[in-house]
């Protein structure tokens, strides 16, 4: 079975997509109040969760055609736009142990996939 | 023990919670669709008159709630363990997900381990422990 173009690009929007969902789910707890108006004004939250299902609906519109070995691991490339967006945004440094360990987790998940084919 | 570096540790760990709660859910739903089978029974007629039983059968499918309610939960854990981590080293945790489904597909629905799949789960959890060490230098 061949993978269309198609399938890959919409898999990487969404991971693209996707970490947009964490960046918003952590700008949401850094600024999260236990009190129920704290909560109710906390609008990163619940947009962040959406980002999320329209992350995994672009997802799940792209693995209808196409091989899972291929694209299931490609989700995996959110790590390296969140590192981006964490270093851009919230001000974190790119340490050595954050490329390595992000690179051997991407190595894990093709590896991992090669497994299911 | 300095307070940064004991929610740091304590960020870490609560993601884990959140990796299992995840696999959880995914075994849980996974179950839950299978329960829901047919949808439609073509022996009834048009799928419109079916709609009560077909709101039934997807109301009283407990795995498939409960397996939404955990990803549920991991979520609210996700965002409580943010708070005291940087997003950068908690995201890519969420990795240890593959691990957990992996054994479990294994040990409860036995399905077969290879070569590939071992040095795979291998990887992701040396990276994950190399994520979780003390920063290193800022390159």
């Amino acid at each position: 079975m061949k993978t269309p173009l198609s399938s890959i690009l919409l898999v990487l929007a969404a991971s693209f997509v996707g970490s947009f969902g964490s960046v918003l789910l952590k700008a949401g707890a850094d600024r999260l109040k236990r009190t129920l108006l704290g909560l109710l004004r906390n609008w990163q939250l619940p947009v962040g969760i959406a980002v999320y299902l329209v992350s995994f609906g672009m997802y799940t519109a792209a693995v209808r055609s196409g091989e899972l070995t291929i694209l299931y691991p490609m989700v995996s490339l959110g790590y390296l736009w969140t590192l981006l967006w964490s270093y851009l945004i919230f001000k974190e440094p790119l340490t050595r142990n954050k490329f390595i360990g992000i690179g051997m987790i991407l190595l894990g998940v093709v590896v991992l996939n090669l497994g299911n084919r | 023990m300095s307070s940064p570096k004991r929610n740091r540790v304590k960020a870490n760990f609560m993601v884990v919670g959140c990796t299992i709660l995840g696999a959880a859910a995914q075994m849980l739903i996974k179950r839950g669709t299978a329960q829901l089978g047919q949808l439609v029974d073509p022996a009834l007629g048009s799928a419109l008159v079916q709609v009560p039983q077909i709101a039934w059968k997807i109301a009283s499918n407990v795995p498939l709630f409960g397996g939404l309610a955990c990803y549920g939960f991991s979520t609210m854990l996700l965002v409580l363990a943010l708070r005291y981590g940087e997003l950068s080293v908690l995201y890519p945790i969420i990795a240890l997900t593959y691990v957990w489904v992996s054994i479990l597909s294994v040990t409860m629905l036995g399905e077969s381990l290879n070569v590939f799949k071992i040095l795979g789960l291998a990887l992701i959890v040396l990276g994950v422990a190399v994520l979780g060490r003390k920063d290193s230098k800022a390159v």
